[in-house]
């Protein structure tokens, strides 16, 4: 190595020394330990037992971990559709307008900035089964009034709501990839004849598949570590009966509720291979339906 | 003339039914963006209308949508509810402290994966992007028995040191622009003598000014929402952020005074949204930013 590529290491070493000091220290090391507790038995007050497989085990037979799979797995099948078609709906609607478009742009924006404990206290007063003022308008045009957080069959459905709310994020980036797509494409489909709606799944889609792809991906991971939301919709209790028991609630209540502290580590190496497994899954599957242009 | 008289009448016929459809289309448009406007402005008109009602309004069957009388001494009261102003305090110094560490130490770590060339550079860079994979519940635990070990747990120190080793994804976009500049630009500068930490001081970071903007913003939102490091980390309620102290507030409350409870909500939120208004190019162009460039 000469003088000059040493000084060059050195320097590069230098200016990442920051992120070698987190990388090794908030980052690979607790992963290590992550992973070494998952097969302990360890309440973070007493040193790790090892039990080998026996967190894994008992996640097996643990109804309430199902339980916990199944609401988030239903709450992403509910939300992530919905979010998407809304997302693309209201991406459509502002570029289809020149007038306004900023105006009604941060209109949806600006609720994907509120704190999630503020968003969830503020839905829990609207979905309020007695005074509720969704139950009102839902009443006023006959529609069932139901008690939304207080009854397991809508407690889900009530925190969908709330999350679409949100969804103001995914509706800006679905613009920025609208606003990519080269006129050019629509004004030869235009002259073939196409209609709108031929032009909508023949153009837009395919040419923003990337930026469909890339919101589906984290709102899927987003929702795999739903925790906030509620949280605070129920009192950090994740009722009624379980039913708002998400992943990540189960695996926080694992660790500093019953201070089960390898259980939780257990449950959150199953939660990272499902993340891997997904990610990976999904590339795969969307790798040749993707268009990615020349940018 | 004949002829005339049938060409003009069918032309601006044809124009006109143009002209419908495209109004049509117009109205069509706009109707749904008002109606989807409406929607999503309403939550804050009733947070609103509850934070200024007395507990009696809030709570009448019917609700009423305005307040009969608007009781503003609803915000003085809820602050008085919470230890308000110590945890407004608390979280602003948290933003301050983790806007510096991020931006500070996410921008020479971004130069050192971008503008100099070292053995190892992008394995190590490589090695970065997988830890992204990494969900967070993972470190939970063991730094939760990390932070114990030092004494750090009912400390804020949790939720600011680690800012400022970086982070992999604010590296990650920093690098993307870092790179975007020309090697000429920073090539002229080293024949005129300047150091490594001269062009990154001098150069790189004013060339860049609007990514690191977005970085710091970004940031900021993150600790002024975050709940679950809070929740962990702090114990006593004058450490508490006001995004815990809100929920502290709710669960004694246990549903009663929610005219109050909507009061502190509209005071955590009020903060972000003028941040919005005066950093809204910023923001949106740092939303769309991470759509694209990932």
């Amino acid at each position: 190595m000469t003088k000059r590529e040493r000084k060059k290491l050195l320097l590069g070493l230098l200016f990442t020394s920051p992120w070698i000091v987190g990388i090794m220290v908030f980052t690979i090391i607790p992963s290590i330990f992550s992973l070494y507790y998952s097969f302990c038995d360890y309440s973070v007050l007493n040193k790790p037992v090892f039990i080998g497989t026996g967190n894994y085990q008992e996640l097996v037979t643990d109804s309430v971990f199902w339980q916990s799979v199944w609401n988030t797995v239903y709450f992403a099948i509910i939300f992530l559709p919905l979010s998407t078609a809304v997302g693309i709906l209201l991406a459509v609607l502002l570029h289809s307008v020149q007038r306004g478009r900023m105006v009604f742009r941060a209109i949806f924006f600006v609720p994907s900035l509120v704190p999630l404990v503020a968003l969830g206290i503020l839905w829990r007063w609207i979905l309020n089964g007695e005074f509720g003022i969704l139950n009102t308008f839902l009443s006023a045009v006959g529609l069932p009034a139901p008690n939304w957080m207080g009854n397991p069959d809508t407690a889900k459905l009530g925190l969908v709501i709330s999350s679409l709310w949100g969804i103001g994020n995914s509706v800006v980036i679905y613009l920025a990839g609208l606003q990519e797509v080269p006129k050019s494409l629509y004004e030869a489909a235009r002259v073939d004849g196409a209609n709108p709606f031929q032009q909508f799944w023949n153009i837009t889609v395919p040419m923003i598949s990337p930026v469909i792809y890339f919101n589906v991906l984290m709102g899927l991971i987003g929702v795999l570590q739903v925790f906030a939301l509620p949280y605070v919709m129920t009192d950090g209790a994740g009722g009624p009966v379980r039913s708002t028991t998400f992943y990540t609630m189960y695996l926080y209540d694992h660790a500093f509720t019953y201070l089960n502290m390898g259980y939780a580590c257990a449950m959150a190496w199953v939660l990272f291979v499902i993340i891997f497994l997904i990610t990976t899954i999904t590339h795969q599957l969307t790798k040749d339906r993707i268009v990615y242009g020349s940018h | 003339m004949a002829r005339i008289d049938q060409v003009i009448p069918r032309g601006t016929q044809k124009r006109e039914s143009l002209f419908d459809s495209k109004l049509f289309l117009q109205i069509l448009q706009y109707g749904g963006l008002f109606t989807a406007s409406v929607i999503f402005l309403f939550p804050f008109l009733w947070l609103l209308s509850t934070a200024l009602k007395d507990l009696a309004s809030a709570t009448s069957v019917p609700p009423t949508l305005l307040p009969p009388v608007w009781h503003w001494e609803n915000f003085r009261l809820a602050t008085e509810k919470i230890p308000f102003w110590t945890q407004a305090f608390n979280t602003v110094v948290l933003c301050i402290l983790n806007v510096i560490g991020t931006t500070i130490s996410c921008a020479l770590v971004a130069y050192g994966f971008s503008r100099i060339e070292w053995p190892g550079r992008d394995l190590f860079f490589w090695v970065t992007v997988s830890t992204m994979m990494i969900p967070g519940a993972i470190l939970l635990v063991p730094l939760y028995g990390m932070y114990r070990e030092l004494g750090w747990i009912g400390t804020a120190l949790p939720l600011w040191v680690p800012s400022f080793t970086a982070s992999a994804y604010n590296i990650f976009l920093l690098r993307q622009f870092f790179m975007g500049i020309p090697k000429e630009v920073t090539e002229a500068a080293e024949i005129d003598g300047f150091n490594q930490f001269q062009i990154f001081f001098y150069i790189i970071l004013p060339l860049t000014k609007p990514a690191l903007t977005v970085v710091a913003l970004f940031s900021f939102l993150y600790v002024w929402n975050d709940f679950m490091g809070p929740l962990i980390y702090l114990t006593d309620e004058r450490e508490f952020t006001l995004a815990l102290g809100l929920q502290a507030f709710q669960s004694r409350l246990g549903g009663t005074e929610i005219n109050l409870l909507m009061a502190a909500a509209a005071l955590v939120i009020l903060p972000v949204m003028v941040l919005f208004l005066f950093a809204q190019r910023s923001i949106i162009e740092g939303i769309s930013m991470t759509g694209l460039k990932s």
